[in-house]
């Protein structure tokens, strides 16, 4: 019980720092999941974090997985409600109101002052990510390859991530 | 919100149990991100039930909160077709086919996580991850971009978190509030057209 309340209230937390999108929780994730929690160790986040870019739907259901570790099904539960909840009753209450503030010139540049902030932010969860995930020339190479073939071609994000998958078990045992 | 739509666009509604199908097949087959793409493309292509400028109008509420990009989407369409019922409805049918899938990964992952072959395989797939989400963010950088200052922003941004080990929050009341006092009432330089925002989506 204590776990599911311990999951509720960081999930909860991390989902109001998801601005523009999820990388931006990143490195509290890994500080709160890891290092606080110690629900899980930092190569298990990294390989489920990794995993959940295959995943369909939001980017973030990786969140399930964590909960399912930690308290098993209802965890996993908890864990998915807490992160969507809050943020979602207030994406519908500002909903609501948005129209509202149509003519509040803050309204706009509340919003283009924030595109740069929350690139910046999901560089900064990027760079989190690729310290633990770039470990030797062969990540360093699967990571710039893959980064080309998303910007240079067309192909499925999930056959590029399928495609790392392939070269880990070729070059990557032991 | 339904009666302060978009003026002049007709009011759409849908039964509740066609948003539902239409969220659960956009959540079942949007493999690898770019969740937004596979909305525009059910919701203003094939049903109809939003234009093209509703669809930024809610797009840029969902960018501007907290909270994913295609959930909040989910919600703000969800409740514009069939009330606070429509949005729940969307809200879940977009998540549970990638939450089914991640807590299947999860299980697996508890028996065969230690499996050299896996851990070979998952290291792959992280370097692979960084590789897609670092492009992911050069695409959606170049079009926030809006001014040298923009990229000033960015990388205070990164040095607070990075370097100075600052919170998200502390980021935001610094970084974020000197941003947006930048693009203060009267300073916005360029205006985004709605159809220069849908070509970046294809």
């Amino acid at each position: 019980m204590d776990q599911l309340a311990a999951l509720a209230e960081v999930f909860a937390y991390l989902s109001l720092l998801t601005i523009g999108g999820g990388m931006a929780a990143f490195p509290e994730m890994k500080t709160l999941v890891v290092d606080v929690h110690q629900w899980l160790t930092y190569p298990q986040l990294i390989h489920l974090y990794s995993v959940g870019q295959m995943a369909p739907g939001p980017n973030m259901m990786v969140v399930a997985s964590f909960g399912q570790k930690v308290a098993g099904f209802p965890g996993a539960i908890v864990a998915t409600l807490a992160f969507f909840v809050p943020t979602g009753i207030l994406t519908y209450v500002v909903g609501l109101v948005w129209e509202k503030l149509a003519n509040w010139p803050w309204r706009q540049s509340i919003q283009y002052g924030l595109a740069p902030v929350a690139v910046g932010l999901a560089v900064a969860g990027t760079i989190s990510l690729g310290k633990a995930a770039v470990t030797g020339w062969i990540t360093a190479a699967v990571a710039v390859v893959i980064f080309v073939a998303t910007l240079e071609t067309k192909l499925n994000p999930a056959l590029l991530i399928l495609a790392g998958a392939v070269v880990g078990v070729a070059l990557l045992r032991g | 919100m339904s009666e302060a739509a978009v003026p002049g666009a007709p009011k759409v509604t849908a039964s509740l149990g066609q948003i539902f199908g239409a969220f659960l097949l956009i959540g079942a087959t949007s493999f690898g991100g770019g969740v937004v793409a596979y909305l525009r493309s059910s919701l203003v292509t094939k049903h109809n039930w939003l234009t093209d400028v509703e669809f930024l109008e809610l797009m840029s509420i969902s960018n501007t909160l907290p909270g994913l990009n295609a959930t909040n989407m989910s919600i703000l369409a969800g409740d514009r077709l069939g009330g606070w019922l429509g949005a729940v409805l969307a809200v879940v049918a977009i998540c549970l086919p990638g939450f089914l899938f991640m807590v299947a990964a999860a299980v697996a992952y508890g028996h065969k996580g230690d499996n050299p072959l896996v851990t070979a395989a998952l290291k792959g797939v992280a370097a692979a991850a960084v590789g897609l989400i670092g492009a992911t963010w050069y695409q959606l950088g170049k079009k926030s971009i809006r001014d040298y200052f923009d990229m000033v922003i960015i990388g205070l941004a990164v040095l607070a978190i990075v370097q100075f080990k600052l919170s998200v929050p502390e980021t935001l009341l610094g970084v974020g509030a000197l941003s947006i006092i930048h693009h203060r009432p009267g300073f916005i330089k360029k205006k985004e057209t709605t159809h220069e925002w849908i070509s970046s989506l294809r």
